[in-house]
């Protein structure tokens, strides 16, 4: 099981022969993940060590029956490569590229609305289920098999607290990095909503940061539906208002998008908030024994 | 991108949004002659990137061009709670009958625009939100569609009757001004019904998508026109994401979430970041060597913590790196590091090696971070 990429995956990569786009694909593959293809325009008949090139989505679709794009598109190409991978009715749409406009995306995610598609990113290290495939940028070996989904905005600090997880024994059913944009594809809602029915997944770490709404909306969706336990970090405590704290999403305006609001939303929702990635790992440890 | 009031209503004026005669003077002198051609009695107004110029003392309404030198070359000395000031903007004084308010803006958690006109503006619209909200009119703005003309009818239809259409075209040509320069936020408070039945705009607050500059060159070039950090100006020349923050440990990291992370880390260690510091995804040598540059190169900054955690980033590079900028600048402060992730045994395997009196590693983040504000403690 494990909730979205698992070993019945097979993915598309588009960009493949730029530089990112082969060192991951390959790194994908080389983990254990079905890479069946790559789509360059104008590339079509080259292959990328034995991964065959095509013009478009469409045909590599035909051809090697791939069923989720990983998208390696600079900028401003991107948004129509979603475009594409959609209309190709993929079943899931990796969307790693960073810095793509937010009106965009906006026009992106509206374009999905009703779609077969699910879209995770974009400016996001993609998606891992421990031993069975990932797709993406995070680093495998950091990974376990295991019970304790996750979801995170943020790439490098979900990094931080896998580590912390399988330094721990704590495996992972599947760790998913949705993105630091503020419109993004799948959020903290459609992430808990999978984990609740995965059988393979007894807890959900949630890691937020400050910025939007995201966090107090999932606080809500825990309250209302939500039967497995959560835990939950929160960065960003020491951001200054106004200030863009990295990522396109990350900045708290006026009095709403703090990290306190935050955090203070979930423990109202029963979700123990640990402050350092350390105290979240802990409490994950705890809750599991 | 927040953009001056006078570079919004520039982008208003080429679309057609009727706005009040007006110059920006970039000293006193210039302020008076401009007051002079308008007759007199004008708004001198600081041109700032943030907000609370009409309560905080950065508008001043006068009756001559001696008092409107006099305000200008107050304004342009003194700057507005602590931000500089380089230019003002001089307008004629108009006749005011009534004030709103209308902003379109990104809502993120919509994934779409929304629309907003309050009846009563001038004024904090949050505050209008709260005590009134029946003065507010909202439109949710399908990025798609674009504001449709049912939806400015009724964005529009609980203002008096004779700012209606006035306002209505205002609202169409905001819009406009969003749409075809990827703006986040359009925002016009107030706008003003004149005394003459002129529907106005009184002020302009435009913030553009960062991530879209490259589809608007002439207005990213006027990012060279805002007040920035010297330390700040170098990082972004390098590529860095660089915030300056008032403590006193520097900070370098690799990945937005982690860099807030550790902030918080070390502020629960008992002591302040100096900065927010990201050095991206698979830094080079160069890079972090850049990097320490810039943090060294702030005298507040009493020790420095340097954690990364690899993906990929490679720490062998990263340790390379640490080298390279000491053999560029003479530390006066302790530099923590902590490396994990892709080659970190390389990486500390470096360090180790060149046993730099500087360098200090540590395992984990939490023991780094209580080191660097210990450090920071006793420098």
């Amino acid at each position: 099981m494990a909730i979205l990429v698992d070993e019945t995956t097979r993915v598309v990569v588009q960009g493949l022969t730029g530089r990112e786009g082969r060192f991951h694909g390959l790194r994908n593959r080389a983990y254990g993940t079905k890479v069946v293809a790559g789509v360059t325009p104008g590339k079509s008949g080259q292959n990328v060590e034995g991964i065959p090139v095509f013009d478009t989505v469409a045909e590599a679709v035909a051809e090697t029956g791939a069923n989720t794009s990983l998208i390696f598109v600079p900028p401003r190409f991107a948004a129509e490569a979603v475009y594409e991978a959609a209309d190709s009715e993929l079943r899931l749409i990796v969307c790693i590229t960073e810095g793509i406009p937010v009106r965009d995306m906006a026009q992106v995610t509206g374009y999905l609305r009703g779609k077969p598609s699910t879209l995770v990113g974009p400016n996001c290290p993609g998606v891992i289920s421990p031993g069975k495939s990932n797709v993406g940028i995070i680093p495998g070996e950091i990974c376990m098999a295991g019970r304790v989904g996750l979801v995170s905005r943020s790439g490098t600090l979900t990094y931080q607290i896998v580590h912390e997880l399988t330094q721990r024994g704590v495996g992972q059913s599947t760790c998913v990095g949705m993105g630091g944009d503020p419109v993004h594809g799948i959020g903290f809602i459609g992430c808990l909503e999978l984990f609740d029915q995965d059988p393979e997944t007894g807890l959900v770490v949630l890691i937020g940061e400050i910025g939007g709404d995201d966090e107090e909306r999932a606080a809500t969706f825990i309250v209302e539906r939500m039967r497995k336990p959560v835990v939950g970090y929160i960065a960003g405590f020491t951001a200054p208002p106004g200030k863009r704290m990295g990522h396109a999403g990350a900045i708290v305006t006026g009095s709403s998008g703090t990290a306190q609001a935050k955090a203070e939303a979930l423990e109202a929702a029963g979700v123990k908030v640990g402050r350092t990635p350390t105290e979240a790992a802990e409490l994950v440890e705890g809750a599991l024994a | 991108m927040d953009l001056y009031e006078h570079q919004g209503k520039e982008l208003f004026a080429k679309h057609g949004i009727p706005l009040v005669e007006g110059s920006v003077a970039e000293s006193a002198a210039e302020a008076r002659r401009i007051a002079e051609r308008l007759g007199g009695k004008v708004a001198v107004k600081v041109q700032v990137q943030i907000g609370g110029r009409g309560k905080g003392g950065g508008i001043a309404l006068v009756g001559s061009p001696e008092e409107a030198e006099a305000a200008a070359a107050r304004m342009l000395s003194e700057g507005f709670h602590g931000t500089k000031v380089t230019r003002v903007l001089v307008e004629r004084l108009v006749d005011i009958a009534e004030q709103f308010y209308a902003a379109i803006s990104l809502d993120r958690s919509a994934g779409a625009y929304l629309a907003i006109v309050s009846s009563e503006g001038g004024m904090d619209i949050e505050e209008v939100a709260r005590e009134r909200p029946e003065a507010l009119r909202r439109v949710r703005v399908d990025p798609l569609l674009g504001l449709l003309a049912y939806q400015v009818r009724y964005a529009v239809g609980h203002l008096p009757g004779e700012a209606r259409e006035g306002s209505a075209a205002i609202l169409a040509k905001m819009h406009e001004v969003l749409a075809v320069n990827d703006a986040t936020l359009v925002e016009i408070n107030p706008l003003a019904l004149l005394a003459d039945g002129q529907v106005v705009a009184l002020d302009a607050k435009v913030t553009i998508d960062d991530n879209a500059l490259w589809r608007h060159p002439k207005i990213e070039s006027l990012r060279s026109t805002f007040p920035i950090d010297p330390v700040e100006a170098r990082a972004r020349e390098a590529g860095l994401q660089y915030v300056k923050l008032d403590g006193e440990v520097g900070i370098i990291g690799n990945g937005a979430g982690l860099v807030m992370a550790t902030l918080d880390v070390v502020e629960l260690a008992g002591a302040k970041p100096a900065n927010f510091l990201d050095v991206g995804g698979g830094a080079s040598a160069e890079v972090m060597a850049v990097s320490l540059e810039v943090i060294l190169s702030d005298p507040s900054v009493r020790s420095v913590l340097v954690n990364i955690f690899g993906g990929i980033t490679r720490c062998d590079v990263v340790a390379q790196g640490i080298l390279e900028a000491l053999q560029r600048v003479t530390p006066g402060v302790q530099i923590v590091v902590r490396l994990d992730g892709t080659n970190a045994p390389e990486g500390r395997k470096i360090l180790a090696q060149a046993n730099h009196p500087h360098i200090v590693p540590e395992e984990t983040m939490l023991e780094a971070a209580q080191r660097a504000a210990e450090l920071a403690k006793a420098a």
